[in-house]
């Protein structure tokens, strides 16, 4: 009888399911996972030192390249890190713009993990499906910031611009004749709130498609159901935030706990799970892209009773407008300071978070009175999820891995950073 | 919730007493510094105590005081020439080891490690700083036992700092290239790094090389002490008040 030895395998980085450049070292005995090793770092640009050397307002770009499938979000939280340091008040209109464009990001984001997701385990159509809607979500990302993904919108002390009157229409090609181009501007004949509640109204529906396709889909549920569960103590316990907590039973929304912007003034739930296993994060992201879809509803519903500003009006933050600029000499002053030294911000440090797609990113901001960060550490929630890898897939098989990988909603340019 | 906080303050204050260096409120958050020799049972009580209930770690982080309060660029008195681009060696790290200025502002340790702690029981957050003693070897006990989540971000701090947490169960490099060598977020590392990578057609195989990028500094690193923040805020009060405020 010859001696029976675990043998060790390498998945990645260079793997579709791997989600980007993870190397997973697993060790494993047949087709059982005894040990994962994931090695990361594959994509460490250094953004936080990249940061240290320049002004602030640079870095915001930056952020967008993190997790870079909810790019607003991830601005959101380094912009909120800037304002309470300064101390600045946005004003309300951009606080309920950034409250949309996190809500949109919100969906973008579930949408394209839902999509990966199935082709991961097996579902081919999700995909084809949640990317016909991530396109007009990019439209609204273009739109707004002349960019589909790397958008630098957010700015400290509100947005950069107000929302755009016109939706971008498409033209007659080669590609797309008369007839295609009439059904395609359809919608794109009103303003930029116009084409995103026209959006609002066939989302449900398209929601509802996706749970056709997978939520009572048999094999679906055999490739989730009891897959990689997490007890809400251990949840805890690996620093799990977001629909990885709420997955778990632990009802944690940092939008209804600790909000900031409006959230206190919108109206939406907190979907939790029970079991605690890749179905239920399933079912919780589910329900959080028909919780966002409410919660654009009602964003748009005051943005177009409320007019106004969406940037602070102090010039020491906020640059004056072009025709400010070339008529007065303080403003040229000021035009001039911001864009080749910046602005100091005060000695000291903060922690702002927001409830990201993914869960808690947080920016944590050290300052020593000058016009670049001092410090500036990223909190990623793929980070944690990540660590969990090994204790969550111990024991399952190797094709239970990349449903766990997919569960996590991993994206390496926030875990390596 | 200001209130809250000095009340929270406070509580920290009376149990923790002679473990606390300092206790700071500012920007609606508490900030303790504590004595390495006691990190381990306050962040233990910090946990298990049922009114603090911190069940979350949700970060740690290096940070590197060497520079701290060092500026690139005098903003004192005029100067008669402007500042140019990439070729003053005014900072540390900026170029390489040989270059970085023996002065420093800071007389305190060195390195320190940042625990951002979450209690989902009180909705309450608290930091937690504590100062590495040594500057050569930055040594602090492992927390990994506390909070499981503890163990890839002490890995990163190991990483990126060169700070050694003892107790660790595994603790290797995990964001840097296999066989790196210094550790990249220290200040005197510098941003352009030492070595490049390309592929070679003699050796026909990938090799290192010292870096040939010419290292530029587009802004200088400034320091305001002008009171900036009070000034913009006084903008839209009356004279009277704002020259009262900077009596202050």
């Amino acid at each position: 009888m010859s001696e029976l030895r675990n043998y060790t395998m390498n998945f990645g980085p260079q793997h579709p399911a791997a989600h980007g450049v993870l190397r997973l070292v697993l060790e494993m005995e047949g087709e059982v996972i005894q040990r994962a090793d994931p090695h990361i770092g594959l994509l460490h640009r250094a953004t936080e030192k990249l940061a240290e050397s320049k002004p602030y307002n640079q870095s915001i770009g930056y952020m967008d390249r993190l997790d870079y499938v909810s790019m607003m979000s991830n601005e959101h939280a380094y912009v909120l890190a800037i304002e309470k340091l300064a101390g600045i008040e946005v004003p309300v209109r951009a606080q309920y713009i950034r409250v949309m464009f996190d809500e949109i990001t919100r969906i973008l984001n579930h949408l394209l993990w839902i999509g990966a997701h199935g082709l991961d385990i097996g579902a081919m159509t999700i995909f084809l499906y949640a990317f016909r809607e991530r396109e007009d979500l990019m439209d609204c990302y273009e739109a707004v910031s002349g960019a589909r993904l790397h958008a630098t919108y957010y700015r400290p002390g509100g947005v950069y611009r107000d929302l755009p009157n016109e939706m971008p229409k498409y033209v007659e090609s080669r590609w797309h004749n008369k007839n295609d181009v009439k059904k395609l501007n359809a919608a794109r004949t009103g303003s930029f709130l116009d084409f995103l509640d026209d959006f609002t109204q066939r989302f449900p529906g398209c929601v509802d498609e996706y749970e056709t396709l997978l939520t009572d889909n048999r094999i679906w549920k055999q490739r989730t159901v009891d897959i990689g569960v997490v007890s809400p103590e251990r949840a805890l316990q690996l620093g799990f935030t977001g629909p990885m907590l709420r997955g778990s039973g632990i009802e944690w929304d940092l939008r209804r706990k600790q909000p900031y912007e409006t959230y206190d003034e919108l109206d939406f739930k907190v979907p939790i799970g029970v079991n605690g296993d890749c179905y239920d994060r399933y079912l919780v992201r589910i329900e959080e892209m028909r919780q966002s879809n409410e919660i654009i509803k009602q964003c748009i519903t005051w943005l177009r009773a409320n007019p106004g500003p969406v940037m602070v009006d102090n010039h020491k933050f906020s640059p004056p407008s072009r025709g400010e600029m070339k008529m007065g000499m303080e403003e040229l002053i000021h035009h001039f300071k911001l864009f080749t030294e910046g602005f100091c911000l005060p000695e000291g440090e903060v922690y702002s978070a927001v409830e990201h797609p993914k869960g808690e990113f947080g920016i944590y901001l050290v300052s020593d009175g000058a016009n670049k960060p001092y410090r500036l550490k990223i909190r990623a929630p793929g980070f944690a999820h990540l660590a969990s890898l090994d204790e969550m897939s111990r024991g399952h098989m190797l094709a239970d891995v990349v449903a766990i990988i997919g569960t996590q909603d991993i994206v390496f340019g926030e875990i390596d950073r | 919730m200001q209130n809250d906080l000095h009340h929270f303050g406070s509580e920290l204050q009376r149990v923790f007493a002679t473990s606390l260096r300092s206790i700071e409120i500012k920007n609606n958050e508490i900030t303790v510094t504590v004595e390495d020799k006691e990190l381990i049972q306050v962040l233990e009580q910090l946990k298990s105590a049922e009114k603090f209930k911190f069940d979350q770690l949700i970060d740690l982080a290096g940070v590197d005081y060497l520079e701290f309060g060092t500026d690139e660029w005098n903003t004192e008195t005029a100067t008669s020439s402007g500042f140019s681009r990439g070729v003053e060696k005014a900072s540390f790290g900026r170029f390489t080891f040989d270059d970085a200025k023996q002065n420093t502002n800071i007389d305190g340790p060195r390195y320190a490690v940042v625990y951002h702690l979450l209690s989902i029981a009180n909705n309450q957050r608290l930091r937690v700083k504590v100062y590495c003693e040594d500057d050569h070897l930055p040594i602090l006990p492992s927390v990994t036992p506390i909070w499981n989540c503890a163990d890839w971000y002490e890995r990163e701090a190991f990483d990126l700092f060169g700070i050694v947490f003892e107790g660790h169960p595994d603790l290797r490099r995990i964001l840097t290239d296999y066989g790196f060598t210094g550790h990249p977020f220290r200040k005197d590392f510098p941003l352009i790094g030492h070595v490049e990578v390309r592929y070679d057609p003699d050796q026909k195989r990938v090799i290192y090389q010292p870096v040939s990028i010419e290292p530029r500094i587009n802004v200088p690193k400034v320091i305001r002490e002008d009171h900036r923040f009070e000034d913009g805020v006084a903008e839209h009060v009356d004279e009277t008040s704002a020259e009262e405020s900077t009596d202050v």
